[in-house]
This record gives structure tokens, sequence and C-alpha cells, in this order.
């Protein structure tokens, strides 16, 4: 297909490098420097989608973020999908492959298309709640088949071959926008000495002066456009962002923009000729001061049919033609509010083809513009309006009527015009959508006919979203909000920045034309489209309206007017003005909804960066991990720490499982030695005169007596009285000692320590830092410990003279290590402590000498397991913070009668702390030894109770024991420890019901002898 | 002082000793360095000590003049190096400073200040093992920076001698700048092949060369 | 994304380097043995949600560690004044009501749901007391 469209001289494409691509399976040739909207239109391509609810046939309508309709599926191949793109704003490539977002079987022919060609009351807002209502457990089969004709786009099913990033910024000053207001601002902002972020969402930077038909000094507007960008782009001071979309602003001038890197080269970046660079970026930007330029929005007028592939915005006319030498048709007929839109007219002509008239909904429009077109021999009809499209797969003509904007009527005969193009323009909304992502309310400027940004802290707004219309006050206006930001940021030399000259025209005002009315009624009139992305219409609001629904707020919600990715860009005002109308009321008395970020889609991708896959979460590491992985552990993470969870070994040619390697691994710690990486437990170092003092605070038991070389187990409380960490806590010296912490709750108890120092006790003298990194903890369990470790080592190891909760500085296999007597397994233990860069070689040594010991290393279940045969909790596993040292049965860790009211102290004397059928913590025996029953299952006293069953308790860990040949389980149980003996019942989901007995929580060795040897 | 309990980590003899990022050597090595442009330099300053000071800043300060003879950078986020460069000291909180210093003086050094201290109130905690210093050079150094790391590192805003604990990716480092052409990264021991991969990844665009 | 001038490292640092504690100002009671279950229930649960000025507690958790206060606008999300441990707010919900009822104007909330403004704004104020 040639490009029948395009015309030979002019525009801003590059006629030598021709690009071929593909859209909904045909091939077409397009230039560099098209957008694939343009390149479509070049073609001739006239329906580029079907709309989302009554499968109308639509085309391209404007040429920027606001376009409704061509919003396409990109990519070549399944891994390179992309929802979502407008056309307007992806850049055409060579081998770019693009599809309608919906359309079934196909565009062309849609089966589904009877259903919008009825009239305006056919399907009105909640038709499908409405019609498809009852009965209610339907829905989800109804559903199902409507949303197989609708459709917003497809998720790529295999991973995306590129990669996205993240860039942290800061400026003085943001620049967003680089049309002629925000490159004024930003020259003047950048000369300042400020630093200067420019950013713009087109391929190109200059805004409206690309497809201008003013001249500045005398010459194209393009060549100061040119001219700015080569200096701006020579200062150190300013960073250029073109092809980027300022998609939010948040809290404190926080602006996040979306760079386009590669997206407009080729299908991926490695296609484009680039080796790890990201597709696409999300800039984040901390700004002083943010000069918003981001334009206007040209309005599309309301009327009969308007969404017929042919009718578009007056300005995209213009910018295909002028920009792109694209002229979308043959016959024009443009139908206006204001005199800025004769342009496209002139446009038109200009390019060599025919304007049928000029429609003009003012009386005696007058403006230079307008002129001008007189003089060109074109048509204008005064006093009318576009009341309807007719066509039907595109425009064939236009039907033309005077019309009473006060009375709301058409009041003279109606004249149909042939044509295929109507170009509409109802005048231009500020683009607001930014200024309101604060929060902030936009305000209706009755002058102007639309809504300005609201008051932003540290935002000043300029050109077109400020209102300023007129070439040379965009300039100036830009102009003054740059310099003023810079000296808000105490750049005191700003001075005003040269300007280039610009033409004054003389416009006649432009008047208030939304919704144009019909022959027929809203609802029996050809369908008026309000919002084309959702297929909303004038008669959809007119309904809800109707309903009840006075705030434009539900308006929105009920029929989903400025939903989706369009967000309203060229709908919103028009349903607020049909809204205002309805309820008699003023557009500003219905309100304006607020945007939400983002302003356009943004990938996935770009909002993770580089946080997934391998990058996703730190994984931490321990000094020994090299030797867990040669040694075939199996890991668990355990916070963002990677702790072996067993080392399977292999046995006849086979690998053990998780069941089997932690039952051998037990065994081996409670018959010979084993050995567990423990250097994830939290470490806090504290120094200080008072520490002990701090101790006996915020410890619920006694710290005035640990003698240096001594050891303790502490419980940890908020002030709610409920366990929030425990661990051993060594005194090293009369003022000094280390605390260990759950390996969870370490940079938590850091931090409730300095908390607690910071804010209640500042006079205690004390310091705490973190020490976990610094030292690797390898425990050494099991009968055997103490001989292998006395190969390794020539302190006294003796039991009388290094004793149980003991610890000694000493020599372990050349390296200073301290080692600490104390044990999680109930076995004789030995925590070995040293300087993390040498752990590995201490653990070597050890394994080399255990060999004749067996010595087996274990990891996280066996850990798990050898401490619940002994009744020692986990806290946030047995705990949940609902659970005090009384509800564990530790009053033996309490110190009620301490001097200083510690913490958690108060809150065990409250009515409910001291309630007689809190869960209290005990064992469970499984009638069935080969029962391991499932943690977290609820208990009940009476097993045959019909549901809902009353809930008693639940199992809180639950293991199979190697030692005891049988399952067992901790649990929480109200009353529980008046009730040892007693049996209750664990229901399954299955209808299963297990039956244990309370027992002790305590199983193997419940006098504690062993640990002791 | 007698009542704390001072501890003495370096060996006599010379057992094995690995630096935090030993295992992501061998585990993550650069992808065909060599001949191909670098536009960042990625070089572990590994196994020296490492000592965090807590205390109020007078008497710190006169204790490190009398052991070290430099200054306590007594301004917020300020880092100084000692004639030789080879020892720092950089301000972590209003009474909390880092003292970087070649691997083994640490614990003779702990000891010295500890003597010239005296009674006063304050800790000194040794963190060799706990931590590495990554350091990172190159034409596009700063922007590895800006992929990573939300603090501006603009000269303006980041200049020689500056050094601060910030957040890195979804890691935390200390940040310093000791010259023009070099940034230093102060990792955890646990985070570092976390922070190192991400270094690799984030300057694999630019071209990277790994010295070891 | 706020941005927090921390009063020790005395420059503005990211959100991300923070952690938000709550309420600022809350003090234990000095002699909880003696302080009535309700009494110290307070203490324990029950925390101001003030539609404007209110003070809160942060940490400076990526940096220098400290704890510290902020006196925020919980409408507008504007940070007025950050301040050490130990110190009081210059800037209060009297002190503001007096500043705008001398006719000094300031920042007006952000609405996030507009249509509805007037009926909102009435059940605001009935609540905000």
């Amino acid at each position: 297909m040639t490009q029948s469209n395009r015309i030979d001289a002019g525009g801003r494409v590059d006629r030598s490098q021709v690009l071929e691509f593909t859209f909904n399976g045909q091939r077409y040739q397009g230039f560099k420097g098209d957008t694939l909207a343009s390149a479509l239109l070049a073609n001739g391509v006239n329906i580029v989608n079907r709309s989302f609810k009554y499968s109308r046939a639509r085309g391209i309508v404007a040429a920027g973020a606001e376009e409704p309709n061509a919003v396409v599926q990109l990519g070549a191949r399944a891994d390179t999908q992309v929802p979502n793109v407008r056309a307007t704003q992806q850049g055409l490539y060579n081998g770019l492959v693009a599809r309608s977002t919906n359309g079934w079987p196909n565009v062309q022919r849609d089966v589904m298309s009877w259903v919008g060609r009825l009239g305006g009351g056919f399907m009105p807002p909640g038709f499908y709640y409405k019609t498809f209502m009852a009965p209610a457990s339907m829905w989800m089969t109804y559903e199902k088949y409507i949303r197989m004709g609708a459709g917003l786009g497809r998720a790529p099913t295999e991973s995306d071959p590129d990669i996205y990033d993240h860039m942290h910024h800061h400026c003085d000053v943001m620049v967003i926008g680089a049309g002629p207001a925000g490159l004024a601002a930003a020259l003047a902002a950048a000369r300042a000495g400020a630093r200067v972020i420019l950013c713009d969402e087109q391929e190109e930077m200059g805004g409206s002066l690309l497809d201008s038909r003013e001249t500045l000094d005398g010459v194209a507007a393009t060549r100061w456009v040119e001219q700015t960008l080569k200096e701006l782009a020579g200062l150190a001071n300013v960073t250029l962002l073109p092809r980027t979309t300022a998609n939010g602003y948040h809290d404190h001038n926080f602006v996040t923009l979306h760079e386009r890197r590669t997206e407009h080269l080729a299908d991926t970046a490695r296609a484009a000729g680039f080796s790890g660079q990201s597709r696409a970026r999300l800039h984040r930007v901390r700004a002083g001061q943010v000069v918003l330029a981001s334009g206007t929005h040209e309005r599309p007028l309301v009327y009969a049919n308007n969404d017929l592939p042919g009718n578009m915005l007056a300005g995209a006319v213009s910018n295909y033609i002028r920009r792109y030498a694209v002229v979308p048709g043959n016959r024009l007929v443009l139908s206006t509010s204001n005199d800025h839109a004769y342009r496209a007219a002139l446009d038109w002509q200009e390019a060599g083809r025919k304007v049928v008239a000029i429609v003009d909904a003012r009386a005696n429009p007058d403006g230079d513009l307008v002129r001008q077109a007189r003089d060109s021999g074109i048509r204008v009809i005064t006093n009318s309006a576009v009341i309807e499209a007719r066509g039907h797969q595109r425009v064939t003509g236009a039907r033309v009527s005077a019309v009473d904007l006060e009375r709301f009527v058409v009041t003279g005969k109606v004249d149909e015009l042939e044509c295929d193009t109507i170009a509409t323009s109802g005048g231009y909304s500020p683009v607001v959508h930014l200024s309101s992502h604060t929060g902030t309310r936009p305000q209706w400027d009755e002058a102007l006919l639309g809504f300005v940004p609201g008051k932003v802290k540290g935002m000043i707004s300029a050109g077109g979203v400020a209102g300023q219309f007129d070439l040379g006050e965009t300039l100036a206006d830009g102009a003054r909000a740059g310099r003023q930001a810079a000296q808000e940021r105490g750049f005191s030399g700003a001075q005003d920045i040269a300007l280039p000259a610009t033409r004054t025209r003389r416009e006649s005002p432009a008047c208030a034309l939304y919704q144009v009315p019909h022959e027929k009624s809203a609802l029996r009139a050809p369908k008026q489209f309000v919002d084309l992305q959702n297929d909303v219409t004038a008669a959809g609001i007119e309904v809800a309206t109707r309903e009840g629904f006075e705030s434009i707020e539900h308006v929105k919600r009920y029929t989903a007017l400025g939903f989706g990715t369009d967000q309203g860009k060229l709908g919103n005002i028009n349903g607020m003005a049909i809204a205002a109308r309805c309820l008699d009321r003023s557009i500003p008395e219905v309100g304006t909804t607020v945007f939400r970020p983002n302003y356009t889609p943004v990938t996935f991708g770009a909002i993770v960066g580089r946080h997934c896959g391998e990058l996703f979460d730190p994984k931490r590491y321990t000094a020994l991990h090299q030797w867990h992985v040669e040694n075939g552990a199996e890991f668990e993470d355990v916070g963002q720490w990677k702790r072996p969870w067993y080392f399977p070994r292999t046995v006849n040619g086979k690998k053990e499982t998780l069941h089997e390697a932690v039952n051998r691994e037990c065994l081996a710690v409670r018959e010979g030695v084993g050995i567990l990486d423990a250097s994830t437990l939290g470490k806090i170092d504290i120094q200080g005169p008072d520490a002990r003092e701090f101790l006996g605070r915020v410890y619920t038991n006694k710290w005035a007596q640990l003698a240096p070389g001594r050891v303790r187990y502490g419980l940890m409380c908020k002030d709610d009285g409920m366990l929030m960490d425990d661990g051993t806590t060594s005194c090293l010296g009369d003022n000094h000692f280390l605390m260990t912490t759950t390996t969870g709750g370490a940079a938590g108890v850091l931090e409730w320590l300095e908390l607690w120092h910071q804010t209640e006790w500042p006079e205690l003298q004390v310091y705490f830092n973190s020490v976990t990194d610094h030292w690797a903890t390898m425990t050494v369990t099991g009968p055997d410990a103490r001989k292998l470790l006395s190969e390794l080592t020539d302190m006294d190891l003796d039991r009388e003279s290094f004793k149980f909760m003991d610890w000694r500085d000493a020599t372990v296999a050349e390296v200073p290590a301290r080692i600490f007597r104390i044990s999680f397994t109930g076995e004789l233990a030995f925590e070995i402590n040293v300087q993390a860069n040498y752990a590995l070689h201490v653990w070597k040594k050890l394994f080399e000498h255990g060999e004749k010991y067996n010595l087996t290393p274990y990891g996280t279940e066996t850990m798990h397991v050898l401490r619940a045969e002994k009744g020692l909790i986990i806290v946030g596993q047995d705990t949940d913070g609902s659970v005090t040292p009384e509800d564990l049965g530790m009053q033996w860790a309490i110190g009620y009668d301490k001097p200083f009211p510690w913490i958690g102290k108060r809150a065990l004397s409250r009515p409910d702390t001291l309630r007689g059928d809190r869960k209290q913590f005990v064992g469970l025996k499984p009638k069935d030894p080969n029962v391991v029953l499932e943690e977290g299952a609820q208990i009940v006293f009476d097993g045959k109770q019909s549901i809902p069953m009353d809930m008693k308790g639940h199992v809180t860990s639950s293991y199979y024991s190697a030692s005891l040949k049988h399952g067992f389980a901790l649990a929480v149980v109200m009353g529980g420890r008046d009730r040892m003996g007693q049996t209750v019942y664990i229901p399954m989901t299955d209808g299963t019901v297990y039956e244990a007995e309370i027992v002790s929580p305590v199983f193997i060795d419940p006098k504690g002898e062993r640990q002791h040897v | 002082m007698s009542n704390v309990r001072e501890f003495n980590t370096v060996p006599e003899g010379n057992p094995q000793v690995e630096s935090p990022l030993a295992w992501s050597y061998r585990q993550h090595p650069v992808p065909g360095a060599g001949s191909q442009r670098a536009g960042v330099t990625l070089r572990e300053k590994a196994l020296l000590g490492h000592l965090v000071l807590r205390g109020g800043a007078i008497v710190l300060d006169e204790a490190v003049r009398q052991v070290l003879d430099m200054n306590l950078p007594a301004k917020p986020n300020a880092l100084v190096f000692d004639d030789s460069g080879e020892r720092s000291i950089q301000w972590l909180s209003p009474d909390e400073w880092l003292l970087i210093v070649p691997g083994g003086e640490e614990c003779t050094l702990e000891h010295a200040l500890r003597e010239a201290l005296g009674d006063a109130h304050f800790s000194i905690v040794n963190a060799s093992g706990g931590q590495t210093v990554l350091s990172l050079s190159g034409e596009n150094a700063r922007e590895v920076l800006m992929k990573s790391i939300s603090y501006d590192v603009h000269p303006s805003a980041f200049p020689v001698g500056k050094g601060v604990t910030t957040v890195f990716a979804k890691a935390s480092v200390v940040l310093r700048r000791p010259s023009e052409a070099e940034w230093e990264l102060v990792v955890r021991r646990s985070f570092a092949d976390y922070c190192y991969r991400w270094l690799l990844d984030a300057s694999s665009e630019y071209g990277v060369d790994l010295q070891q | 994304m706020f941005h927090i001038f921390c009063p020790y490292c005395q420059e503005h640092r990211e959100e991300e380097e923070f952690h938000a504690r709550g309420q600022a100002h809350l003090m234990r009671p000095a002699d909880p043995d003696n302080t009535s279950d309700e009494e110290w229930g307070d203490y324990l649960f029950f925390r101001n949600n003030p539609r404007g000025i209110h003070h809160e507690m942060w940490v400076h958790s990526v940096g220098c560690r400290k704890f510290f206060n902020i006196t925020r606008n919980t409408v507008t999300y504007d940070i007025l004044e950050t301040y050490p441990m130990g110190e009081q707010p210059t800037i209060t919900a009297d002190s503001e009501k007096l500043r705008k009822e001398q006719g000094v104007q300031t920042a007006d909330g952000g609405w996030q749901t507009v249509g509805a403004q007037p009926e909102s704004k009435a059940l605001n104020e009935e609540t905000s007391s």
C-alpha cells in the first residue's frame, strides 16, 4: 500500500529513511520521524480499534497522549508484548509490529458491532449490572462472556528479554514540558545557574512550536527550538530528557518520570544495538521547584456519531499535516467554538486538499485567522455546528445546522455536507493532571472555560496550562516562571532572558460549547460520545443524573467517565458540562474529579526497575555460605538470610528427603556431635556504666548479680506485656555486655533499645552497637562436643571450670575466639564466636578433627526439632505478639520485685493478662505416634461439636521426633496448664479429627541434666 | 578500662582469612573482563580495621588527636583522612564516628584509645569482621550511584570529604567521597554480595573493570 | 515520598531512610505500679488522629539512628518543623489557629473527592474536635 495521504513536501520526517511496519497483520511503510499514528494515517488506515463496550469502529482522533482510541498492543514476539501503547506516542521503527487492542475476530468486521449501532438509549450506564443481575450467582458466568467481547490489552505470556531501571535525581528546577513555555523556563533557570531537568513526553522537544504556523524573530519557530535546545544541551547544569513523560507528582516535589530509552528504536534494546542498557527508565526526581508547562489538550465537541473514523481534533489535523506531512483525508469540515482551530482549515487547504466549510458556533467571529480563512475562499458558516456525522466505517458527511446554545436546541434547517473528515474544537483544557496528583483541586477559570492548576507548594505553572494561549505571552510566562523558580532556590542573579519576537493576532472570543444539540433528544439521537475510551455517551450522563447521581465523582463511577488509561483527558470537562446542564448548575458547582497517577500507563518493568529476579531482595549470607553450598545444603529463607535448612546426604544413590536428613541430624546431636552455623543471630555490644541498669529495665528478669564470665537468658516484652524477643546476654565486664537476639529481631531490638534510651532514659550512660556481622557463630553440640573442641583449643573445658552458662576467651584453631557454654538443643553445647573473616578456617578445622566423631552439620529444621523437644520457644513461631511470659509458663524469668518498673511489668497485672482462660503454652502428644499435626491447626475440646466449633487454642510448632519415635507438638491452649493429661481434638479441613493429649512442653530430659554434663 | 572486656581478634599465626566478598568472586566473576571500555572501576579494599567510636565529641577528639594525631570531624556528614590517606574518621551521628585503619592496627588502636579516654563515658566497638569497603571510580561511577542511591551525589551536594549513611538499592551503606575520582561504599558483610552484584549489574551498560 | 530534614544530620533526606514511630510526646507514666488500669490503657493504646497539625516521632533508621519529632499537617502533608528529642514544637494546632485568626493565609487542604466537598467538610469539622 502506498502512503496515499503523505504530501510531497514539508514535515519533520526523513523521506530518505523508509521504515517497514506491520499493523493487524498488514504490512505498511512509513518514514523515520513518524509515530505509529502518523504512519497509519499516511497509509489511509481508518479503523484502528473497536470500542470497549459497543464495539464501534474507531480511528485516530488526536496526536498526543490524549489519544483515546489508537491504543495498541505492541511487540513482534510473545516475549516483547507491550499492551496499552498509544500509537500517537510510539516512534516508528523498522520491523515494528502492532495490533489493535480490541476487536474480535478483527477490527474491520467485529461481531459485536451491532450493539453499538443502536440508539443512544441502548445499553445505558449500569447496563451489565442491571441486565445480568439475577441470579447473583450467575454473574461470574455472564462476566466471562462479556469480557471476551471487551478487552484492554493482553499481558505478555513470556518473560521480558529487556531490563528496566531507575535513576535518582535532584535538581533546583524541574521543568515539565518542552513547548514554548517550558523551553523558555528551562533557559531562564539554567542561565541563572540552577540545576535544571527538562523533560518532554514527545519524540522531539518543542511542543506546539513543532507544528506552529507562527514565526519567531521572523523565521520558522522550529529554528528557535533548535537554538534553544542546542544551548541547553551544552550546559553542564541541564539534563534534557526527551521521550520522557512526567507521570506522577508526589509529596514534597517528588516527580516520577518515565523515559522510553530504546522503545522507539526496535522491539528490544538488544535489537536496537544496546547491551546492558534498559529499555525504559523510571527517573525519581526530588525537585526544589517544579515548573509545570504541560500545555493544553484540545477539547472535542460532543455530537452524534462523533466517534466515527474521520472525526478528529482540529489541532491534531494541523499536527499531522505540519509535523508529519500527512493529510488525514480529502474533504474537511471544521466545527469550532474558537479562532485557533481555524489553523486546521488553513493547513488543510495549503496541503492542497478541499476544505468544504468551517462551521463556527459564534455569531460574528472576526479574528485575524477567521479573516484569513475567508480571504482564502473558505466558506464560513456562523451560528452553527456539526450536529451529526454520517458514515459507516468512515465519515461520509456532516449534518450541519444553526444552533441556539442558550436554549440548547437546533434552530434552522439541517444541511448535509459531503466530507470524509470532521475536525472539531471546543476550546483548550489546561493539562492539570500532574498538579492534582498532589491532592490540590484544579480551579475553574470562567474566562478560559477550563480548569487551571490549583496552588501547589513549590510549583509554578506556566504557559498553556496556566491559561496563556498567545505565543508571545506563553514565552514570557515561561521565562518568568524559570527565573522565579531559580530565585526561589537562591539563584539571585537570575535575569530576564531575551525572548524572540512574535506576531500578535487579534482573536475573537471563544464561546462555551461542549455538547451540540441535536434534533432528537440525547437518548434518541445517534450516540454522542463524551469519553471515547470508556464508551461514555451524553445520554449516559443524562441517565446518571436522572437516576440521582449528582456529584461528578458519583457520575464518574456510575458511567466510567474518565476511567482507565485515558484518565478523562478529552472527556472530563465535556462530561462535567453535560452533568451541569442536566442538573442546571454551573460547572464549578458540579466540581471536578481529581486525577491520580499515573498520567499515562507505565510499564510494570519500569516500576520494578532492577529489583527483580536475582536482585529482587538482598540475600544475606554468612561467612560459611560457600561451605554450605559445597556440602549440598538445602537453604531456607530466614528474613533476608539464606540459612542451611538441612544437609541431605546421598544414601545408596538416593538423596535423602527432608524428613530422613532431619532424623539423622537430630540423632547425631543427641548421640554424637553436630554443628550449626548460628551466625545470623543478632548480636548487640552494650557498653557503659549504666549498661546493667538498662538491661534490668528492658528484660523481664534480673541482671544485677550477673558476674563477668557468666551468661543469662532474657525475655524482652513490649510495654503491653507481650513477649517481643528473647536471647542470651553475656556479662563481658561490669560495664560491658553482649546481647543476642533472634535472627529476625536483630534490627528491631537494636532500634528498641535506642528508642528507650533516646526518649525515656537519656540520663543512662550506655551505648549500643550491632556486631551481628562482625562475629561468626558456630554451635558445636552433642555428647562428644567437649572431646572434639578440646582437640582445637588449649582452654580448660572441664565441666567444673567451664560451667553451663559460662563464657571464656580462648583460641580455637589458632584463631582468637569467644566460647559460650549455652545450649539451644538441651545437649552439651559450645557456641564459638570468631571474627567472621576467620570463620571458614575454624569451621574447616572443626571438620578435620570432627571426622572421627562423625561431626554432622545440621540446619534450621533440625535446630527447630531439637529445641522443640526441649520445649524451648521460638519468638514469632510459638508466640505472636499476644503471648505474655506468664502464658509461656516462664514465671522463673520474671523479676516482679525488681526496683525499676521494667518494660511490660505493669501490663502483666491488667485484668486481661490475668485472665485464667488465657492461651497457655503446653506440649501435645498425638494419640497416633505417626501423626505430625499441622502447624497453625485449631484445637477444640469437643471433637464432635457441630460447626462452628469453639476454638480453644492452636498448634504453634509440630515435628516428628526421631529420639521419641513419635510426632509431637507445641501449642497454646486456653487454661492449658490445668488440663495436663486431658485429650483435645484437632479437626482438619478434610474431616479428619486428630486426638492429642496435653503434656508438658519439655519432651526430652525434663530435669535438664544433659546440657550440664 | 577494666570494666570493659577488650578482645584482640588478630591471630598470632597465619590462619586462612577471607574477605566478605570471597564467595561472590567465586560465584559471580565479572563477565568478559579485558579489552572493553570500562566506564566503572570496582575494587574491594578488603580486611581493613574498622572501629566504631561512641561518646562525646570533645573527649573523643582529644583522644584521637593524642593517639592518631587526627581531628575528630565535628560537622555532620564529614570525613577526614590522615596525611598518609590510610586512616580515616567519619561522622556517623552526633555521638558516633567510624574509624577505618590498615588491617591489624584496630586492636592496638582500640587499646590505645581506651587508655587515652580513661574514665570517660564512651564505647569502642570493633566491626572489622562485619564490614568491608568497596571503591568505585571511573567516568560513569556517578551514574551507577544515581541508579542505586537516592541521596544526591552531584558534586555540589556531595563534595570530597563528605560521607553519609543511606539506602543503597534495598540495603544500607555508608557512602563517602575520599577524593575527586573515587567513591567508597562501606557495606555490611552479609549484604556485601548483594551490593556487589547490584553494582556489577548497574555498571554493565558502561563496562566494568573489577580489580581484586 | 516525604523529604525530611534530620535535625541531627542537618540536611534533608529521602523518606526511605526514616521510619515513622507514631504520635510524639507520649509520656510513660512515671510510676507505673501506681497507675490505674485505665490510665495505663490510655498510654498503651490510645492515640490522636487529628486533621491538620500533628506531632509525630520518626527515627532516622538508615542514617544517624536518632529519634526526633516532626510537626506535620496531615491534610497537606507539609512538614512544618523537625526538632530533636527533648524539645517542644514551636508550631501547634493552637498556634496555627491563632495565625489564621490574625489573618495569615495558610494552605488549604487538598480534597481527594471534590464533588462532595461541602458535605464532607461539615463531616470533618464535627469529628475533628
